[in-house]
């Protein structure tokens, strides 16, 4: 298991690098010229030097080093000194944004906080919601309660996060006045009105986000649930005179909660890409913000930045399921 | 495209056939009926409904703007006075067009890969490791990346209505053929190992022959479950792009693209956004259906029961 971990851990560098050169191949593709907003006015020698000062004078692969270099080398030793207060000295270039002209990470670590909140928050209450519906879904095959909760995973797992996260806000913004649209991420919550204030915002983008997800991981549950039900051990568990609450929520529980907690590892890196959406629905300015305006800005460290960290999420949430497949079943091994 | 398929395997054979089986099963899942025929609804509908209902979504009538239901407009109009059901079936065109040719690109890829992987196997690891590192990317902000650098390129050399359409089609296309190229595989491992194929080996059957011949028939139900799953997978992708202002230009409406511009008067006209989300959502939740239904006729295990 462990030879496995380093294995697949050693396998992931390459990947990420081939990805990352990937994303900077496809960014340096792009007819796109930097300069092309700035005014006409400019004359043409000054252009020049903008476009040198943005790092655009160098050949494609000494521009790939270097942003190598600053995101990897110069990155790392800042956090390094930021958390332990460790003094490495030295002037070390970072990643700058061409929107701000500041550290990209710099940027990226002030959104997280936001997107952890609304994205995280409504995974973890998904996941709550999905396992009790599915597990009685599951025992109680083909009741009224499965055939409703059927309907309403299919529905959630149909409707466009876009499309909900507009409903509710007509409904209850619109309509009820209930709920502020717009997700406020100035509020400092230090006493009880604006705590009030910070679960009302957080709502309606937690609520779309969870019924979303709770969608998706409820039909596992259930598949899973109904796979082992019907397994010989459960009827020897019966046999032996074990109440059928422990049988279920013992032994089949943990039986079938293997597969789905992989799923749900699995699902966290496109929980920050669904959060794209969700974000832009109710203005939150988390990452997803940030990657949609620097795209419209045609912002390359920002956009090259961003979307390699949301292919090294995917890429550790990968090895991570796959590990834990292991260590939870012990029928599998992968050496 | 699954349901013209299901009707001629009705027609044309015995009752005892197949595709008899197949489709006695699918009528047992009542989702799955009422979906085959919303789905069939919403293609008449957005094929020939634009010529019957005579009314030019384009036809911009500023003096009847903002307008409730009526009896001339049932939907209402928008901002410039343009009537809602022409131009939710003119966008329901587009959505569904690209939804479907998408779906045939990314599972052509999807199967062209995945039958090569499976039965040539000194090629296998290669493509398999390629698989991985597409699933391995952040496909919606690449989407998103693609379309905004790529976009004006497009727009100059086909027009911008075909450049655009080129341009969704084809990205979607190739990043959501992973799924199934990774379903084909398996199952032409699978087959690969049977005493049939063997048989035709035997009497010198060429490589290309077997597939089409012998493994390409075997494998249609996994690719026609994925072509659903692709349609809903497509529709959704396309109007997230339009959503987030990155797809079709505004003229040129699109479910998503309808739904973007309704909330910019979300306070104003919130019913406005209800027809074109509806649209979408009870699109995707009939093929949905058609798939899951589809799923449980084509699974011969349960089709016993």
């Amino acid at each position: 298991m462990f030879n496995y971990t380093i294995r697949r851990l050693l396998l992931a560098v390459p990947t990420l690098l081939l990805i990352s050169f990937l994303i900077f191949l496809l960014l340096d593709l792009a007819p796109s010229d930097p300069t092309a907003n700035l005014p006409l006015t400019i004359p043409p020698e000054v252009r020049e030097k903008i476009r040198i000062s943005l790092g655009l004078g160098e050949a494609f692969h000494i521009r790939f080093l270097l942003w190598c270099k600053q995101f990897f080398y110069n990155e790392t030793l800042n956090i390094l000194e930021q958390w332990w207060g460790w003094d490495f000295g030295g002037d070390r270039l970072r990643v700058l944004s061409w929107q701000t002209r500041s550290p990209v990470v710099d940027t990226i670590v002030q959104r997280i906080p936001q997107t952890l909140w609304v994205v995280g928050m409504s995974y973890v209450v998904g996941i709550l919601i999905a396992v009790p519906i599915g597990i009685v879904s599951a025992y109680k095959q083909y009741s009224w309660f499965d055939q409703v909760g059927t309907f309403v995973s299919m529905v959630g797992y149909s409707v466009p996060t876009f499309f909900t996260g507009v409903l509710v806000i007509v409904i209850f913004s619109v309509w009820l006045g209930w709920f502020p649209s717009i997700y406020d991420t100035t509020l400092v919550v230090n006493d009880w009105s604006s705590f009030v204030q910070q679960v009302k915002q957080m709502i309606m983008p937690v609520s779309v986000l969870a019924l979303y997800n709770a969608a998706q991981i409820s039909r596992f549950m259930r598949a899973s649930m109904l796979d082992n039900l019907n397994q010989d051990y459960v009827r020897t568990a019966r046999a032996k005179g074990i109440r059928e609450r422990s049988v279920i929520l013992v032994h089949v529980l943990r039986n079938s909660l293997i597969p789905v907690v992989t799923v749900i590892a699995l699902g966290v890196p496109q929980v920050f890409g669904g959060a794209i959406i969700t974000e832009q629905v109710f203005k939150v300015n988390g990452l997803g913000q940030l990657l949609i305006i620097a795209i419209q800005a045609g912002d390359v460290p920002t956009v090259q930045t961003l979307t390699f960290i949301f292919a090294v999420l995917i890429v550790f949430f990968n090895l991570i399921a796959d590990v834990l497949y292991g260590i939870l079943d012990p029928r599998i091994r992968y050496d | 495209m699954t349901e013209t398929r299901l009707h001629s395997l009705q027609d044309d054979q015995g009752p005892s056939s197949p595709g008899r089986d197949i489709w006695d099963q699918f009528k047992t899942h009542r989702g799955a009926v009422l979906g085959l025929g919303f789905f069939i609804f919403i293609i008449l509908a957005v094929a020939f409904g634009p010529y019957l209902w005579g009314i030019d979504g384009q036809f911009i009538d500023i003096r009847a703007r903002n307008q409730g239901p009526s009896l001339l407009h049932p939907l209402g109009t928008d901002q410039l006075g343009r009537d809602t059901l022409a131009r939710l079936l003119v966008g329901g065109r587009v959505s569904l067009s690209v939804g479907i040719v998408a779906m045939v690109l990314s599972l052509f890829l999807g199967t062209l890969i995945g039958v090569v992987a499976g039965f040539f196997s000194w090629i296998d690891g290669l493509l398999m490791r390629l698989t991985d590192l597409f699933l391995a990317l952040p496909l919606l902000p690449l989407l998103l990346v693609i379309i905004m650098l790529f976009r004006d390129t497009l727009r100059t050399a086909f027009g911008p209505e075909t450049g655009i359409f080129i341009l969704i089609v084809f990205v979607i296309g190739i990043t959501s053929w992973m799924q199934a190229a990774r379903i084909v595989r398996g199952d032409v491992l699978a087959l690969k190992e049977q005493e049939f194929v063997l048989a035709s080996r035997s009497v010198g059957t060429p490589s290309r022959r077997m597939i089409t011949r012998h493994i390409l028939p075997n494998i249609l139900s996994p690719i026609l479950v994925s072509a659903t799953l692709g349609i809903a997978n497509a529709i959704i992708t396309e109007s997230v792009l339009s959503f987030l202002g990155l797809g079709f230009p505004s003229d040129f409406p699109t479910w998503g693209r309808l739904l973007f511009d309704s909330t910019d008067y979300l306070q104003q006209y919130p019913e406005r956004v209800i027809w074109p989300g509806l649209a979408i959502s009870l699109t995707v939740l009939s093929v949905n259906y058609i798939g899951d239904g589809l799923r449980d006729a084509l699974d011969p295990r349960i089709r016993g029961r």
